[in-house]
């Protein structure tokens, strides 16, 4: 009973919080909508007894993935998205989207409450950091392993990314300022 | 008692609906991203609650990975994002039209 008021109360809040990360136009405004809807649904995962995941979740997206795009945009000094009447098709194409994505849903909602019911075993211990931990280690080791080497590219990839100038062009630049000091140099002599 | 499976997968459901939507309306990279963030999120939630139901540790399991590629998806987007500034000063993705001119 106590679960079920608290599911309500989150299901409630992220939903807000992530309509509320759609209408907003100033871009600063829909990321701490975002970190609502994260924290809203880290609460859900605890009520799913999934504690580690829980804390991840609140470490990886509302702590570093979230500052990551809060930086970003002051970074960028965004202002509010302007209003534009072009791409007129995007909206019946949004809204079509809609419609078929929320029947969806409730086609999901209908079949699994008609489908015959597992009872959850209350006694389990599966979202503890121990049975985790031992899942990554022995049998998804590969998978572990693979997103590894994902998270080296994706660093490697952003560094490239963001440098401002690549090696021979910066020396390039080098030489030509000690070129111009050294005739400035000569010129004074 | 507690919720039902059908119920978390219904919260899952609009989640995904509402970020999907946000993909299609916004013009503002970021934006986009974020949304992209929401979707991610609406996966993770099934991924739990089918774990908890099935008594399997895999769907956690797999909540990791995809958190582990929604932080890489957050180093290479944000950098792109920033390249793309620097060339045009703007976010908006209608401006990100050159091979289409």
């Amino acid at each position: 009973m106590f679960s079920t008021v608290l599911f309500y109360l989150f299901a409630g809040l992220a939903i807000a919080a992530a309509i509320s990360t759609v209408y907003h136009r100033n871009p600063l405004y829909s990321a701490i909508s975002l970190v609502g809807a994260f924290l809203a649904l880290s609460a859900i995962y605890i009520t799913l007894a999934a504690p580690f995941i829980a804390a991840v979740q609140v470490l990886v997206y509302a702590g570093a993935i979230m500052v990551l795009v809060v930086f970003v945009i002051l970074l960028l000094n965004m202002d509010d998205e302007p209003r534009r009447n072009r791409l007129k098709y995007l909206y019946a194409f949004g809204l079509g989207l809609a419609v078929l994505l929320t029947g969806q849903t409730f086609y999901i909602y209908s079949a699994v409450v008609r489908a015959p019911n597992v009872a959850s075993d209350q006694t389990q211990t599966v979202g503890k950091t121990l049975s985790i931990g031992r899942g990554m280690y022995t049998e998804y080791l590969l998978p572990v392993e693979i997103v590894g080497v994902l998270l080296l590219m994706a660093v490697i990839g952003a560094v490239i990314l963001v440098r401002r100038l690549n090696q021979p062009e910066l020396e390039l630049v080098l030489k030509e300022e000690l070129k111009d000091e050294r005739l400035e140099k000569g010129l004074l002599n | 008692m507690e919720p039902s499976l059908a119920s978390y997968l219904a919260l899952s459901g609009i989640l995904f609906t509402i970020g999907a939507v946000g993909v299609t309306f916004k013009r503002n990279a970021i934006g986009m991203f974020m949304c992209i963030e929401l979707m991610l999120n609406a996966v993770n939630l099934t991924f739990v609650a089918f774990s908890r139901y099935y008594g399997d540790v895999t769907g956690q399991l797999f909540v990791f990975m995809v958190m582990s590629v929604a932080a890489a998806e957050a180093a290479v987007g944000l950098g792109i994002i920033i390249a793309f500034f620097r060339n045009r000063v703007s976010v908006d993705v209608d401006d990100a039209s050159l091979m289409r001119d």
